[in-house]
């Protein structure tokens, strides 16, 4: 059910109560070569760990490729961890029911990356939005009407009689993806996953579609994780950064802290390659760091990044995989550089 | 120094028949482009900014409705010439293009090499080893591994098949290379990547370059000038340098406000409603009904203004 609006327009701290935590989460998929089984396996997630509170929003932002989509799936219940669990509410998804899965989809929603294939076209807005209730067992058509219309007035379609009989070819892009959101949200999720929920929008209609996400997320204190290879998005969305790469995250940070004071070499150079409009651009070149991120399926040992990064000490970083130095309160880093910076060693 | 134009052209149109009526795709554009000169087209989608590379390249779907103005190509009338003798001519030898989402246009069953060479071997006569030999030089020149040659599309990632299909559009040496959203699919270091390759080649060669695009961030790395277009006209024209620091267009202001930053705290802005429809667009300024600074006049066609050297179709400027 719909909650009281006053708990809703609680101010939102970091210290919440843990809603989401991801434990030592590994999603391998297996190769199979023709005729003799096994060829390996696809690392896509490799021991990923972090927490989200409810109220917080993260981005997760990484190169495609990175596993950034497969970790996402795993949250979604839609793949299976091969090692490592995803706890929800203090209880493990795998040792969940059935009816406990189903109970537990119901409470994430997903935002997709491409609104007009997220859509079905053969439905009309009232139906798409109509079918997830039916699913969850809102027996009363009034009702299913009633939230209908309060969700697609919380993501500013009005006037909603107007739209519901439209289908999606009939609307914007824009349009399109606020009705993924308000599918989204109309089970009255906990937690949000929006997977590049503005990369196919114009830039117009970008920072509208942010700012509409931002406003459901805390008005409703939802968790949201934003999954982006944009940057420049980021600052405008969540309240901590976690940057990942070669399916592990190599960082993680406060956004304010990341912004200004990044210290993983990678996330130095997904910084310095986001360009800000500026006419200087043109007499300069951008710094790209050589080559591109490694198969996962034989990832380079020790630091995954070495064989890029201009900083690598032999006979370390292509040794040893670095663990997590925390060089500030909130701010983890996986790089043997900071391994004498840390605050509480 | 006298500049010498690559490219003029005026009021080009291209409408199409659509079942509700007449789309006006492009309506009206003039352009001037000199030598060795990166012009960045920006503009939502639907603004006829893809309509308008397929126009000077003449690569025209069924339903043309008008297809009239003038293009000049070193001073050469293109409009007169007849579909065979543009073919011969024009079309990837003096004017080249790199499609949208060209990474996924190379042909999955032909070696990249072939496809690269194929230009050379249809449009100069030359022999197969010798078109072959230009491909590796070009392959060389866009940071492609020579040995690539041999391969096919499916095994080079995303970055990779961007760079052939570059190399494909300057085998030929054209003058002009239009590129029509170049790293809108890339990623952000691929992207970075490609906009350094672009600034290198166009530091070694001559060639002109159009640049299409919707990301006015990246559109900085390359762009000498910016034309803004709006549902099917050119709003502005102006140098990189004066245009990013103040645009003088109200939609270029807004566009340029909607952009998030990095690195700057300022809040973007978004542009409330959308553009209008192309069947039917308003009399007037198109861009009237979500102008901030709208007035009486603006329910009257805008003049195009000379504003030091800055072309604005704008009613504020007059």
């Amino acid at each position: 059910m719909i909650e009281d609006p006053k708990v809703m327009t609680q101010p939102q701290s970091s210290t919440g109560e843990v809603l989401l935590s991801v434990e030592d989460l590994h999603v391998w998929f297996e190769l199979r070569r023709f005729g003799f089984g096994r060829a390996g396996f696809v690392r896509a997630v490799d021991g990923v760990t972090f927490e989200l509170r409810q109220g917080e929003a993260v981005a997760v932002v990484g190169e495609s490729g990175c596993g950034k989509s497969s970790l996402m799936k795993t949250i979604l219940a839609i793949n299976t961890p091969t090692k490592g669990d995803i706890v929800y509410k203090g209880e493990k998804m795998s040792e969940y029911s059935r009816s406990e899965l189903r109970a537990y989809r119901s409470q994430v929603g997903y935002v997709q990356q491409d609104p007009y294939g997220a859509l079905p076209p053969f439905m009309n807005i009232q139906t798409i939005l109509e079918e997830p209730l039916i699913i969850n067992g809102v027996k009363s058509k009034a009702e299913r009407l009633e939230r209908i219309h309060k969700v697609l007035e919380e993501v500013k379609m009005t006037p909603v009689d107007e739209f519901l009989p439209k289908f999606p070819h009939m609307i914007s892009g824009g349009q399109q993806q606020r009705i993924v959101i308000a599918r989204a949200m109309i089970n009255n999720p906990k937690l949000l996953v929006a997977d590049e929920p503005v990369s196919m929008l114009d830039a117009s209609v970008r920072v509208e579609i942010l700012k509409l996400l931002r406003g459901l997320q805390e008005t409703h204190e939802l968790a949201v994780i934003y999954i982006t290879h944009d940057l420049s998005t980021v600052r405008y969305f969540s309240e901590y950064i976690f940057v990942m790469y070669a399916g592990e995250i190599v960082e993680k940070a406060r956004m304010d802290d990341l912004l200004a004071h990044p210290r993983h070499p990678y996330t130095l150079a997904l910084l310095a390659a986001t360009s800000d409009p500026d006419p200087k651009n043109v007499n300069e070149f951008q710094e790209v760091p050589p080559g591109e991120p490694p198969s996962l399926v034989k990832p380079p040992p020790g630091c995954r990044f070495h064989p890029r990064c201009p900083h690598m000490i032999e006979g370390l970083c292509n040794v040893d995989r670095p663990p997590e130095f925390e060089v500030l309160k909130d701010h983890k880093v996986s790089c043997w550089l900071f391994k004498d910076e840390q605050i509480n060693a | 120094m006298a500049e010498q134009n690559v490219l003029r052209v005026e009021n080009l149109k291209l409408y199409f028949k659509a079942s509700k009526g007449i789309v006006q795709a492009v309506d009206g554009v003039d352009l001037t482009l000199t030598t060795n000169e990166a012009v960045v087209i920006i503009g939502e989608s639907g603004c006829g900014k893809s309509s308008m590379a397929k126009a000077l390249l003449r690569l025209l779907p069924r339903n043309v409705e008008t297809y009239s103005g003038r293009v000049y190509l070193n001073d050469m009338e293109l409009m007169g010439m007849d579909d065979e003798q543009y073919r011969k001519e024009i079309r990837w030898v003096r004017m080249s293009m790199v499609p949208q989402a060209a990474m996924n246009s190379l042909n999955p069953v032909l070696k990249v090499g072939e496809q690269v060479a194929e230009p050379m071997v249809v449009h100069h006569g030359v022999s197969k080893e010798a078109a072959l030999d230009q491909a590796r030089t070009m392959f060389s020149r866009v940071g492609v591994p020579v040995d690539f040659i041999n391969r096919y599309a499916f095994e080079l990632s995303g970055g990779m098949r961007q760079r052939v299909a570059i190399a494909m559009a300057l085998v030929t040496m054209p003058d002009l290379v239009i590129l029509d959203e170049p790293t809108s699919a890339l990623d952000v270091l691929t992207q970075a990547n490609i906009m350094n390759l672009l600034k290198r080649i166009k530091k070694e060669i001559s060639t002109s370059f159009i640049l299409i695009t919707h990301d006015i961030a990246t559109s900085s790395e390359l762009a000498d000038r910016v034309a803004v277009m709006y549902a099917g006209q050119i709003v502005e024209v102006s140098d990189s340098f004066r245009f990013f620091s103040a645009p003088l267009h109200p939609y270029s202001a807004k566009l340029m406000a909607s952009v998030p930053k990095l690195r700057t705290k300022v809040e973007p802005d978004y542009i409330i409603g959308q553009p209008p429809s192309l069947i039917n667009p308003p009399t007037g300024c198109r861009f009237a009904a979500r102008c901030p600074k709208r007035f009486e006049k603006c329910s009257e066609e805008p003049p195009t203004v000379n504003k030091d050297g800055r072309l604005v179709k704008c009613w504020l400027y007059t």
